[in-house]
């Protein structure tokens, strides 16, 4: 009772201070724009990173580099069935953003891929021409909403996210994500806390495997992999929340005008 | 009349030498595109790759522009020595990063896609780096400089979104900042990177 307490009191506190609400796209988009973003507690921040690279090698990273040879077939099953999952927090916050089109068509994308796509395994509802599938979360609502990203954080574990975003996942374990309550949260004799556990266990290892050459690459040739993991995590942040495909490097061109002109 | 049509006739026929000598940026991105392919499934060792990539990059990519534009707005600070010396380093670590990251690629396979164009200057390249068995499917989007129509150059990768000089940007300018804007630091560890 006391930690439930404790989590709405944070949320509440963390939300004041920064909400502000933003009148449009310009604001938010200025608002989530990196270079904006504070990192206020860099010392820590790094401290953290490193010992996330030292788990990375110790786990992460040996059982992604299993789990990508696998045949094909297993590993886009094993992706679809997570994604699939992702659609109990999608759903609530097409609804919390105002798009109850596409709620709809999400809802409908869980159904038929939990059903006829057996478990989640195949991506049926792409078959029948739905729509690209983009997730949301309850930062991304919060953001929508004009609540500003606050400082950067780099959590142990969990990796790169803002006060906002921090917060934000709170709202998965107070009701927030239907597959939490199922799992976790309520003993329904179906599943257990390790179901839960495990599918975010197996995210972080399928993110890990799809993106491992990247990395790599990124590590080897970086100056400081700390900040380009940090401008790679926000700039992905902000194209989320403004749900756009522009190249939003695209919109403000100053420099580049400036080293024409110099 | 006569002259009327004679001007006419005259503006049509430097309009199209004109246009005869331009490069589209699709093409232009396709062909560069090719390049690279033909040089990383080529029979040939390591070394010799990452030679060509890099003459590859010289001919294509603005580094220069990339480089100042990476730099930030410490740029205005500079005296022409440093910008001199900047270029010089900027170049040698751009081409030693550049050809490092596409060396490890074997054969990769690039569709251009489509293009935008967003002004006079600049076209957007779209392009899909097809899915192997141990990776998806990766979006990739050119930013073309098109501001000399016959020598387009390569200005940003985006990838998923992503932009590398965007990202690259705040990586100088999170060493700057840690040590009190000087410059110097940001050139040793360019040197440092490119020596080792």
């Amino acid at each position: 009772m006391i930690k439930k307490i404790g989590i709405i009191l944070i949320t509440t506190l963390a939300l004041i201070v920064n909400s502000n609400a933003a009148s449009d796209g310009d604001l938010i988009l200025k608002k989530n724009n990196p270079s904006e973003i504070e990192d206020c507690s860099e010392g820590f921040n790094r401290a953290s990173f490193t010992f996330n690279q030292g788990l990375d090698k110790i786990i992460f990273k040996p059982v992604a580099s299993a789990y990508r040879v696998l045949p094909s077939p297993i590993k886009t099953g094993v992706s679809n069935s997570l994604d699939n999952l992702t659609n109990l927090v999608t759903i609530p916050n097409n609804i919390l953003q105002g798009d109850f089109k596409m709620a709809g068509v999400n809802t409908g994308r869980f159904v038929i891929n939990t059903t006829v796509g057996i478990l989640g395994l195949v991506d049926v509802a792409q078959y029948l021409g739905f729509t690209e599938y983009e997730k949301e979360d309850y930062g991304q609502s919060l953001a929508k909403a004009g609540v500003g990203p606050g400082c950067y954080i780099v959590l142990p574990v969990l990796g790169p996210s803002t006060a906002r975003d921090t917060v934000s996942t709170f709202a998965n374990f107070l009701g927030g994500d239907a597959w939490y309550n199922v799992t976790v949260k309520n003993d329904t004799q179906h599943f257990s806390d390790i179901d839960y556990y495990s599918s975010k266990i197996t995210g972080g290892v399928d993110f890990r495997a799809k993106n491992f050459d990247s990395i790599e690459n990124l590590e080897k040739n970086s100056l400081d992999f700390y900040a380009s993991v940090k401008s790679l995590y926000l700039q992905d942040r902000q194209q989320r929340i403004l749900n756009t495909k522009k190249i939003i490097n695209t919109q403000d061109d100053s420099d580049w005008e400036e080293i024409e002109n110099q | 009349m006569k002259i009327n049509k004679f001007f006419i006739i005259i503006s049509i026929y430097f309009l199209s030498i004109s246009n005869l000598y331009s490069i589209e940026p699709d093409v232009f991105v396709q062909s560069t595109v090719n390049r690279a392919s033909k040089v990383l499934s080529e029979n040939l060792s390591k070394d010799d790759k990452i030679k060509k990539l890099k003459q590859i990059a010289l001919e294509t990519v603005d580094i220069a522009g990339i480089g100042f534009y990476t730099l930030g707005p410490i740029r205005k600070t500079l005296n022409q020595d440093q910008k001199d010396e900047y270029a010089k380093i900027f170049q040698k670590y751009f081409l030693k990063s550049f050809s490092s990251r596409l060396s490890e690629y074997t054969n990769p396979e690039i569709d251009v896609l489509g293009k935008e164009i967003l002004n006079q200057k600049y076209t957007i390249v779209n392009s899909l780096l097809k899915e192997t068995s141990e990776r998806p499917e990766i979006k990739i989007d050119w930013r073309i400089y098109t501001k000399d129509p016959e020598n387009p150059l390569i200005r940003d990768l985006i990838i998923e979104g992503l932009s590398l000089a965007r990202t690259q940007k705040e990586e100088f300018s999170s060493i700057l900042k840690s040590n009190n804007d000087d410059i110097n630091v940001l050139f040793k560890s360019l040197k440092e990177f490119y020596n080792n």
